[in-house]
């Protein structure tokens, strides 16, 4: 199985798509325990990049993913910009000149876009943070590595581990971010950034899909 | 959701427009990336100071750029941090070759975003320092979380280092003066209602017609606690106990007293939030030397009122008497 430019780009409309209809869900997480702008943010931001997309679509896959984040980071403002676009920009640097992305390189694209969110927001796993759904996924994902077990297998598990993460920011009490002023209050919402991710990681596992269903038809 | 607007996707845009058209004389203001500049920028030899944040707070800040205060200020989308383009073409606009301040709110998104502006304007050979205001008493803080919000001390550093830069004060005497002001400023604020970000049309959150939030920033976001509303005079002690505890302000002292409007509090209750609190500090030999009352860092139509208070030296005072001339705050000029 290999993923094409074709593929990062319909990963990307697909993400846009989904912030714009869960738009309102996301922002009313976000008015729980924040300040009610996440849906708004990326809905703007994925917009943005779609609009761009055209600009880069016959480029290598990093330049792709590069000019997303850069666009991210132009458009989406809040905590989210700079940590989604720092997270595709350090993707982008793993595949920098690279055509088609095979299982290995994407792991370690999606290891690096952690460790980008990580360094830029100074965020541990357990402080109801994006981190908290994207973290878990990853290291299904790494765990896997070496096994014979099919690719697609593996990202389903990663993709229920991402949701199981997401889910298990509900009772977590924050300390970073917006809904830390909130102090214990802050328990018993899903963070929104972690939904957000959620949906990321869906769109990711929707393009696998796509790529290992026209690997059989060719061969 | 009723509001005098037009559309909601140019709410900010047309507010933009409205201030160049009626304060020409002291501003500009710059689309795309967006941000309100000083008419007379870059100033040569003077340190630029810049701030930013989301719209809804107005007048903070694009309302106070000009003499004395900020010179240039970078406006979000409602409630959310602006992006580096907007801080980073602000820093180029304003560098008059003596570096450029950049006044931060604590948010975790503020902070990221001036910091990557800060890392672009640096790579083209502009000096640019960092002050974080993290005043917030209602935040408990700690190394390792987000810690305080920055909130109504925000309003009191631009206009003092913006004194002091207009004074001739280089980069890092204006970033000794601004965390001085941090350290020693303190807020709290509260509410009586929501209020509703145009994007969303509905209120953020919904309070009983016999409910309060104790401790709420100013993005319409809930606060630390919800109460049973209660008279003025003993909603101002919780929050000037709160206050006084945390520097802790003593006896002697000479403050700054900011009564702050939330932007749907008239102004005839912020005189009592004042005169509750001229009480408290007469009581604990505190002397308010200067006062600040009115809507100056509000959270669209919120109701409720914050409180600040500085503690002031010869130099803070000095400094915050000096002229001042922007389109929200002017005296001596
Ligand atoms: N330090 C951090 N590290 C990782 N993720 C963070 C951090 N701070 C906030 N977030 C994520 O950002 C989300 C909020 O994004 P958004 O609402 O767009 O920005 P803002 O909080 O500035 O309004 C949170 O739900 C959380 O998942
Ligand atoms: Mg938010």
């Amino acid at each position: 199985m290999l993923i094409t430019a074709g593929h990062i780009i319909r990963f990307l409309e697909r993400v846009a798509y989904t912030m714009h209809t869960q738009r309102e869900e996301l922002t009313q997480l976000d008015a729980n325990i924040g300040d009610a702008d996440h849906g708004t943010n990326l809905d703007r931001g994925f917009a943005a990049v779609v609009s761009k997309l055209p600009t880069v679509a016959d480029k290598d896959v990093g330049t792709i993913l590069k000019t997303t984040g850069m666009t991210l980071i132009s458009t989406v403002g809040g905590a989210s910009g700079p940590l989604y676009g720092t997270a595709f920009i350090r993707a982008a640097g793993v595949l920098a000149g690279v055509e088609t992305v095979n299982p290995e390189q994407l792991v370690a694209a999606l290891e690096a876009a952690l460790e980008g969110v990580q360094t830029r927001g100074k965020a541990q796993r357990g402080e109801k943070t994006m981190i908290d759904a994207i973290a878990p996924g990853v290291d299904v994902l790494k765990a896997a590595q070496g096994t014979d077990e099919p690719f697609l297998a593996v990202a389903e598990r990663a993709l229920a581990a991402v949701e199981a993460g997401m889910q298990a920011t509900i009772p977590m009490l924050a300390t970073k971010g917006r809904a830390s002023y909130l102090g214990e209050r802050s328990i018993g919402f899903q963070d929104p950034g972690a939904t957000s991710s959620f949906y990321i990681a869906q769109a990711l596992f929707a393009m696998l899909q796509e790529a290992v269903a026209q690997a059989e038809v060719v061969s | 959701m009723k509001k005098l607007i037009n559309t909601v996707e140019d709410v900010v845009k047309e507010s933009l427009e409205g201030m160049a058209a009626a304060h020409a004389d002291l501003i500009a203001v710059h689309y795309d990336p967006d941000f309100v500049v000083r008419a007379d920028a870059p100033i040569a030899g003077k340190v630029g100071i810049i701030s930013g944040g989301g719209s809804g707070h107005e007048p903070m800040h694009g309302g106070f750029v000009g003499k004395g205060m900020l010179d240039a200020a970078c406006p979000g989308a409602i409630f959310t941090s602006p992006v580096p383009d907007q801080m980073l073409e602000a820093t180029k606009a304003v560098n008059g070759g003596a570096g450029v301040l950049h006044i931060v709110k604590n948010y975790t998104g503020d902070v990221m975003n001036f910091e990557l502006a800060a890392e672009l304007a640096q790579a083209e050979g502009i000096e640019v320092a960092a002050v974080i205001v993290n005043d917030d008493v209602a935040v408990k803080d700690s190394t390792w979380t987000a810690g305080r919000r920055g909130v109504g001390t925000t309003v009191l550093m631009e206009k003092i280092v913006g004194a002091a830069a207009e004074g001739g004060a280089n980069l890092a005497e204006c970033t000794r003066i601004a965390t001085k002001v941090n350290d020693h400023g303190r807020s709290m604020g509260m509410a009586l209602t929501s209020c509703i970000v145009p994007a969303n049309g509905k209120p953020t959150f919904d309070l009983g017609e016999n409910e309060m939030e104790i401790g709420v920033g100013i993005h319409g976001e809930p606060g630390r606690t919800r109460m049973e509303l209660k008279s003025a005079r003993e909603i101002v002690e919780i929050m000037a106990e709160a206050i006084l505890t945390d520097l802790p302000f003593a006896s002697g002292d000479n403050v700054l007293a900011f009564v702050n409007g939330m932007g749907g509090t008239p102004l005839i209750e912020l005189y009592i939030v004042y005169n509750e609190l001229a009480k408290i500090c007469a009581a604990k030999g505190i002397t308010i030397a200067r006062h600040l009352i009115g809507d100056y860092i509000t959270s669209l139509e919120m109701a409720g009122a914050s409180i600040t208070l500085l503690k002031l030296d010869d130099e803070l005072t000095r400094l915050w008497d000096a002229p001042v001339h922007t389109p929200a705050l002017r005296w001596g000029a």
